[in-house]
């Protein structure tokens, strides 16, 4: 068997965060704060993916993420699968689901919102995952997929 | 209730919708109860609404409560560029109570998150108007003596009238059944349909206003405005269409009662006002008793 290489070195143990479309890389990485973690992180990008085109992966040394923590990427990275590290091997694989509240992630589409007039955090209530639907907390009105923009 | 915002309809439960309606007729036959007597009611009107304002101060000045507040945003320092939240903060130093009308919609929700005393909605945008929602109610308990297993015909535009939405959640409650009429344009939004579906209450659609109202308990009309046609032909046909006149009342039941938020234009017929069963004015009337209600049970002073 040919040695796979890897693009991005691995961890001993943390997490590896995988097929995050390439072009929302750096929307991951603000969504998680990592931009101001003291972890040692590694990330890659534009690697070619069967799945997705062109992809991006980011592993978090001696790091790991409750749900409701990780959850928050599901709507810029939906189909981004974890692998939880331990000692170099991968002892738990998980997805992201959109949880039931965003917090400060989506932008209402509602140009009356009082959201986008005031410098304020979104807040949207999940009304249903598959068609997307959020509800927005203010205004009460629901922003779906087609005009889903992220903050 | 004591201390809780009012920025929805949905807020409050059936039990205090109840205790707000008791309280509501408790007051009209006992207007003048100085229970506001050393308490200062800030009243913040970020745009122009006269039958509102004046229906709060009135409700006010009956409680003996001091008002301050401004009655648009240009005599405020939002013109200044204030945001939304400084304004509430320091507001909410001076006052008990917060009554606020603002065009943006969600501004009330955010007003109650930042501010320190309760928050009345008196209208958010095209959103929500919670007391003109308890106004209805009222009139509907007063009219009718009770709010259960009535038959609702809601008139005209049913896709953009925040009133009739809100006063679809509330009267849900009470197992009616709704008749809906209006254009095809002006159609009730699914999302009230589906909800109607979920809690299993009857509701019908109609294009045509005929001899079915003679079914009806309330027949609570609105205005077909023109702003919301891009085809202004399609708006000169259906203008004339919602008219209700008074010789289509001859046939229908003695308690019907008929409801407008008001101000009308020409749905309802000036022939109508002197017939029995409207009850629009009063209505409007009975705004000030359910707004004294909505400040006393907030305050917790009854």
């Amino acid at each position: 068997m040919a040695k796979k290489e890897l693009s991005v070195s691995a961890i001993k143990n943390g997490t590896v965060i995988d097929h995050i479309p390439a072009t929302h890389l750096f929307k991951v990485i603000s969504i998680l704060g990592l931009d101001k973690s003291e972890n040692q992180i590694t990330f890659g990008t534009n690697l070619k993916s069967q799945l997705q085109g062109r992809k991006a992966i980011i592993k978090v040394a001696k790091k790991y993420f409750a749900d409701d923590e990780i959850n928050k990427i599901s709507l810029v990275a939906p189909h981004a699968k974890l692998n939880i590290i331990k000692d170099y091997n991968v002892v738990e694989k998980k997805s992201v689901e959109v949880p039931e509240n965003l917090v400060g992630i989506a932008k209402c589409f509602n140009p009356k919102c009082i959201t986008n007039n005031e410098e304020m955090t979104t807040r949207f209530a999940l009304v249903e995952r598959e068609p997307l639907a959020l509800k927005c907390q203010y205004c009460e009105k629901i922003t779906d997929e087609k005009h889903l923009e992220i903050i | 209730m004591k201390n809780k915002s009012l920025v929805s309809i949905t807020d409050f439960s059936k039990e205090e919708i109840l205790r707000i309606v008791e309280l509501a007729s408790e007051f009209e036959a006992n207007p003048n109860q100085k229970l506001l007597d050393g308490k200062v009611v800030s009243s913040l009107f970020f745009e122009p609404s006269t039958r509102t304002r004046l229906s709060f101060e009135t409700a006010i000045n009956r409680l003996g409560g001091g008002i301050i507040g401004f009655t648009d945003s240009s005599s405020s320092s939002t013109t200044k560029g204030e945001s939304l939240k400084d304004t509430i903060k320091m507001v909410s130093n001076y006052s008990d109570l917060i009554v606020m009308r603002h065009p943006l919609e969600g501004s009330a929700r955010y007003a109650s998150e930042q501010s320190d005393v309760p928050v009345i909605n008196a209208g958010d945008g095209a959103n929500q108007h919670p007391t003109q929602t308890l106004l209805d109610l009222y009139s509907i308990y007063k009219t009718q003596g009770t709010l259960d297993n009535l038959n609702i015909f809601l008139v005209g535009d049913l896709k953009y009238g925040r009133t009739v939405h809100s006063l679809l959640m509330a009267m849900s409650m009470f197992n009616p059944t709704f008749n809906f009429i209006s254009p095809d344009s002006l159609k009730m939004p699914d999302e009230y349909k589906l909800f109607l579906d979920s809690k299993g209450i009857k509701y019908y659609e109609h294009l045509e206003f005929t001899d079915i109202i003679e079914a009806a308990d309330v027949l609570y009309m609105t205005r077909v405005q023109k702003e919301r046609f891009s085809d202004h032909i399609e708006y000169e046909k259906v203008k004339n269409v919602y008219v209700l006149r008074n010789a289509m009342l001859d046939n229908t039941k003695e308690n019907l009662r008929i409801l407008h938020p008001l101000p009308r234009v020409n749905e309802i017929h000036t022939d109508v006002d002197e017939n029995p069963k409207a009850y629009y004015f009063q209505q409007a009337e009975n705004g000030v008793y359910a707004r004294m209600a909505i400040m006393a049970s907030i305050l917790g002073l009854k």
